[in-house]
């Protein structure tokens, strides 16, 4: 869309390994009755940059809260980095340290200030010095525009900056994957584009991303596939020039035409 | 306004006092404070008047005569001979220690409770909601009337522990009696006191003294050990395991002046029809603090359960994605937040629970309201200076507390935009 | 690059979960087995659980309700069961529960006084109606003006008139702040309207009343208020409380939320003053010191005394509800009404008021339930709420002995009416909050 017209994405680092970061074999997920996630079969590959639409109750944000196990998949296999997700829960904790996750509300620790949100995880998981973990701190704080707020309390930042605080206090773990579960959407037209800016920037240095957004222009420049769910199944997925100028089937033209068409 | 005409030099009508807005205020509040004065006034008028009908002037002369009326609970050194104002102190020193023992028990009770009732075992959650639910819908007063009676009804006499194959025995080996008059608890005795300090109003006995020096120099030496391990933690990252050092600076140096005191413990023993010895918790003691103690519970369980619930899902989530433990998550990302939720209730309820002591008057506790508002009042006949007396003692007691939830608010105020 | 190409043809369908996560076996898998700890904490449970249950059950059903007192529930307990165990003797229950509920005074059923009560409760719900239920007619308001004297003259009887006669100096005093709000700021004329009422209430009372008395003959039993007793008292002394505090909240509510200086300080030290004593205190005033604050040709006896100070105490409390009502109010109201022109008083009686009272119901609802489970209180001043009763009827001859049967009888109707109020106190706050969105 139109906000990052100006913006010139730099595709020379994004380049698709033949590793495999993350893979969903068959998994299913049921709420109680209802068949949430059904037969899900999805190969990630190390620096793919996936962004997954669909209508809301498609069941995307359950799919990859399921990649770090927020919730817990009933049938199928995820493997993510090598570790199978089980109950055996230091692999739960190893995964969980591999994979930064950016929610659609921010989930900033409001009684702790910006600097102490970042290092918080860092130091009591990873065991980093203090002194260390400051220093990568404003590092990353840096590289999303923000130092100068470091020693104040989420409360007193904009939607915006408080988005682009939890970009950085997951990037502070050192993730290999990135989850963003609709980053953009709790947040002011005019503070969106701070925000896929970061996003773009994260996916210039290579970084293996899995997105569930409706900026469909963010998909365009960055994504290298396009993967549309509905009633809790994967039913297209493409390159994003294939997927937005020539949709196959009936459900993405009728979902496509409902969120470009005007 | 023009620019050379100060407002004052307008002409000053009459009707300005009620149709200016700068007059019109003042008016208002000096009519209120008028019928104010003139309603406290005639309420003063009619006491004086009364009191003097009746020839008894206000006056507090009667907390210095003896009181002639025996205590069976004390803390403090009290006879028949004492005064009038040092029986107000022992019923006071009453009203605390219920007070305080009925405080700590509800917020150890209340925590357990609250945490179980988040707890996704569905039978313990259900049982801890009914607990609730059954104990707040019913008056405190009727909760201390079941406990006070069943008490003295199920447990037993003095008289059958007595003969060569008693109906009842001591529990605990041999240290602890139960009996409907009250519990006996083995007391600390020292074969080498070191004999107290008057401080004029009562004794301190030093033993005691040294042991809360013992602690609060363990204490002070936790900090300072807690302080090093962080210290260590930001610069390496490892947390050194402080746990046990600091379990042994509280505990090592307070049992090692035990054993040089020559600590040891009086049972309570049978004599006569009655036991002697050891700590003796009085019946209504046991009626009282029960029935406060499981009706505050409930409170402070609600209270824990808003507390904890009022963090949202998204906090615990976000923390989980960043690889934290769930104990870890708890300290650190929860309670921090909770607490301020938390310690407002608590510290209301603890207000609440010290204000419903004064219901020891139903079942017989000494405190402040069955002294000075009871026998007091009625042998003295002093009824406008008990009375007042002991509004003005609650009163400075809640207010204590305010200031400090005051102070704990202002503190922790959450910094927003 | 378009391996990634895929496109499903035929949707799946929706499919069972697997059998262990769901139904009685997924159920009690989640919620009570899910974790070795947590089969552990279910067993205990079910075990503390049932040891109670076996030993309060059979005392509770296997009690007995056909006795004359306590030694005669024991021989039975002694012939009926041969297990040389006391059950429940619930005969005390069925001998004196008419005193326990309608007290001494409408106790009696043969004297058959007792329809008063259970018409006055029931006038308190019709009263209650519109200002539950907002969608109810308007006119039905009226009826709550008519309880407010109706419900007395049921209690203590008398001739009606002496009722009405009030009333018709209440909607006079009305009439009168009316028309002298015309001439004058709203707070003289309400200053003028009390004089007027009081100076009324003194000099026009008996002339308007016998005048009625002419035209509605009708006259009740007159009951003293030191026989009111039971429930009737407790439910009473709760009612009164919280109907006479409200007008009186609302003015220290507004107080302490003005800006002017002497009222504010007035009002907060009169709360704070009154939430910082016990209850008990403030009822010992009502019956040992009000006298003296008072001429001596005033007599109030005991149970209008401590009306009077539980009066002032619920005050207290729900000024400050009131006042969190207010100050959730949006500041945007304020500023509407004032843009619009209308005085002070106009704009907290047509804007401010009916929002923030609306909005303290629930909070008013638990206030109830305090001050009704509060009215246990007045036993320790020696008036006959259910508690004394309970007392009276444990050293009576026949009883003497029993504890928890009647605890238990009096505590099941608390219970009932508290836990009642409590859930439609929460439906209320849930429905304003969801209202609100």
């Amino acid at each position: 869309m139109s906000q990052n017209q100006e913006r010139k994405v730099d595709r020379s680092k994004m380049q698709v390994g033949d590793e495999v970061a993350i893979q969903l074999t068959n998994m299913n997920k049921w709420y109680g009755e209802f068949h949430v996630l059904r037969d899900i079969n999805l190969t990630v590959n190390k620096g793919e940059r996936i962004v997954i639409a669909g209508p809301s109750g498609s069941g995307k944000s359950t799919m990859i809260r399921c990649i770090n196990r927020l919730e817990e998949h009933q049938k199928g296999q995820i493997v993510v980095d090598g570790i199978e997700l089980t109950n055996d829960l230091k692999n739960i904790d190893k995964v969980r340290s591999e994979v930064g996750m950016c929610f659609q509300h921010f989930n900033l620790f409001p009684h702790l200030t910006i600097l102490e949100n970042c290092i918080l995880a860092p130091t009591w998981v990873r065991k980093t010095p203090r002194k260390e973990a400051i220093d990568t701190a404003m590092h990353f704080l840096e590289k999303v525009k923000i130092p100068d707020q470091a020693h104040k309390y989420p409360g007193q930042l904009s939607g915006g900056q408080q988005q682009r605080v939890a970009i950085a206090r997951s990037l502070c773990m050192k993730p290999r994957i990135m989850l963003f579960d609709e980053p953009t959407s709790a947040l002011d037209p005019e503070m969106i584009k701070e925000v896929l800016d970061t996003m773009i920037e994260l996916a210039e240095e290579g970084m293996t991303m899995i997105c569930v957004t409706h900026e469909m222009g963010f998909a365009r420049q960055v994504a290298n596939r396009v993967i549309f769910m509905a009633d809790g199944q994967i039913v297209e997925q493409n390159e994003p020039e294939e997927f937005f100028n020539n949709p196959k089937s009936e459900r993405t033209q009728q979902f496509l035409s409902q969120i470009l068409g005007h | 306004m023009s620019k050379n005409g100060a407002p004052w030099q307008e002409n000053f009508k009459f009707s300005m006092l009620l149709y200016d807005a700068r007059y019109r205020g003042l008016t208002i509040q000096i009519s209120v404070l008028i019928a104010f004065l003139l309603a406290f006034f005639w309420l003063a008028n009619n006491v004086v008047q009364n009191l003097a009908d009746l020839g008894k002037p206000i006056e507090f002369g009667f907390l210095g005569d003896v009181a002639g009326y025996d205590i069976n609970q004390i803390l403090i050194d009290y006879t028949a001979q004492s005064s009038h104002g040092r029986a107000t102190l022992v019923g006071l020193l009453n009203t605390l220690l219920v007070a305080f023992s009925g405080c700590v028990a509800a917020t150890i009770l209340g925590v357990i409770g609250g945490v179980l009732r988040l707890s996704n075992n569905w039978l313990v959650s259900r049982l801890v909601a009914g607990y609730v639910e059954i104990f707040r819908n019913i008056p405190v007063l009727l909760w201390i009337f079941v406990c006070m009676f069943t008490f003295t009804a199920l447990a037993p006499s003095p008289r059958e522990f007595r003969g060569a194959d008693p109906e009842a025995s001591m529990l605990f080996m041999d240290s602890v009696a139960l009996t409907n008059r009250g519990i006996y608890i083995p007391e600390p005795l020292f074969s080498r006191p070191l004999g107290n300090i008057d401080l004029g109003i009562f004794f301190v006995s030093i033993e005691l003294l040294l042991i809360l020096a013992c602690l609060i120099g363990g204490w002070l030496f936790v900090r300072k050990n807690n302080a090093r391990a962080l210290q260590i933690q930001n610069d390496t990252g490892e947390r050194p395991a402080t746990f046990l050092v600091n379990l042994a600076a509280m505990a090592l140096p307070t049992i090692i002046i035990l054993i040089a005191l020559g600590f040891h413990i009086g049972k309570p023993e049978l004599k006569g029809f009655n036991f002697k010895g050891g700590i003796n918790m009085s019946a209504p003691f046991i009626g009282l603090w029960l029935g406060l103690t499981l009706y505050t519970t409930t409170y402070i369980i609600e209270a824990v359960r808003s507390g904890i619930q009022a963090v949202s899902k998204g906090q615990t989530e976000a923390a989980l994605a960043l690889g934290m433990r769930p104990g870890r998550i708890m300290s650190l990302v929860v309670l921090p937040q909770a607490m301020r939720i938390i310690i407002p209730q608590l510290i209301s309820q603890y207000l609440n629970l010290t204000k419903n002591s004064s219901l020891a008057v139903a079942i017989g506790y000494m405190d402040l309201v069955s002294t000075l508002g009871g026998i007091t009042l009625n042998q003295t006949g002093r009824e406008m200076e008990a009375i007042l007396l002991l509004m003005a003692i609650y009163l400075s007691i809640s207010l204590t507390i305010s200031v400090v939830m005051n102070w704990y608010n202002n503190r922790m105020k959450l910094v927003e935009r | 690059m378009s391996n990634y190409e895929f496109v499903r043809t035929d949707m799946l369908p929706q499919q069972e979960p697997p059998s262990d996560t769901v139904g009685v076996i997924g159920w009690l898998r989640a919620n009570l087995f899910s974790s070795f700890y947590n089969t552990a904490l279910s067993i205990t449970v079910l075990f503390l659980l049932g040891s109670v249950l076996m030993n309060a059950v059979p005392w509770v059903f296997l009690g007995i309700w056909n006795a004359d007192s306590l030694s005669h529930c024991r021989e039975i307990f002694a012939s009926q069961y041969s297990d040389g165990r006391e059950y429940a003797c619930w005969a005390v229950v069925r001998d004196r529960w008419d005193q326990i509920i309608f007290g001494y005074s409408f106790g009696n059923l043969e004297e058959g006084l007792f329809w008063r009560p259970v018409f006055a409760l029931l006038f308190v719900f019709v009263a209650i109606t519109p200002i539950l239920f907002p969608s109810t007619p308007r006119t039905l308001y009226l009826a709550t003006f008519a309880t407010l004297f109706i419900y007395p003259w049921l209690i203590w009887g008398g001739s009606l008139s002496s009722y009405l006669s009030i009333a018709v100096l209440i909607v006079a005093a009305g009439y009168v702040y009316q028309i002298l709000s015309k001439y004058m700021i709203s707070l003289f004329s309400i200053g003028l309207m009390l004089v007027f009422l009081i100076l009324g209430l003194w000099l026009l009372n008996a002339p308007i009343s016998a005048l009625i008395h002419l035209i509605l003959p009708f006259e009740l039993q007159s009951i003293p208020s030191r026989e009111i007793s039971g429930f009737v008292l407790s439910i009473t002394i709760g009612i009164v409380a919280i109907v006479a505090s409200l007008p009186l909240a609302i003015l220290l509510a507004l107080g302490r939320q003005s800006d002017l200086f002497i009222v504010k300080k007035l009002s907060t030290l009169f709360i704070e003053l009154i939430r910082g004593v016990p209850l008990i205190t403030l009822i010992f005033v009502a019956t040992v010191l009000l006298k003296y604050f008072l001429p001596k040709s005033v007599n109030l006896d005991p149970v209008l005394s401590v009306m009077i100070l539980v009066t002032l105490f619920t005050a207290a409390y729900i000024a400050e509800v009131i006042r969190g009502g207010l100050a959730a109010l949006p500041s945007g109201q304020k500023e509407a009404a004032d843009s619009l022109g209308l005085n002070y008083w106009q704009a907290q009686r047509l804007i401010i008021l009916p929002q923030a009272l609306k909005i303290s119901i629930p909070g008013i609802v638990s206030n109830f339930i305090s001050v009704l489970k509060d009215t246990t209180l007045v036993s320790i001043v020696a008036l006959n709420d259910p508690l004394g009763i309970a007392t009276a009827v444990r050293s009576h001859t026949d009883w003497n002995g029993i504890v928890w049967e009647l605890y238990a009888f009096i505590a099941l109707i608390f219970w009932l009416m508290c836990f009642s109020m409590s859930r439609y106190s929460m439906y209320l706050e849930r429905k304003l909050r969801t209202d609100h969105h």
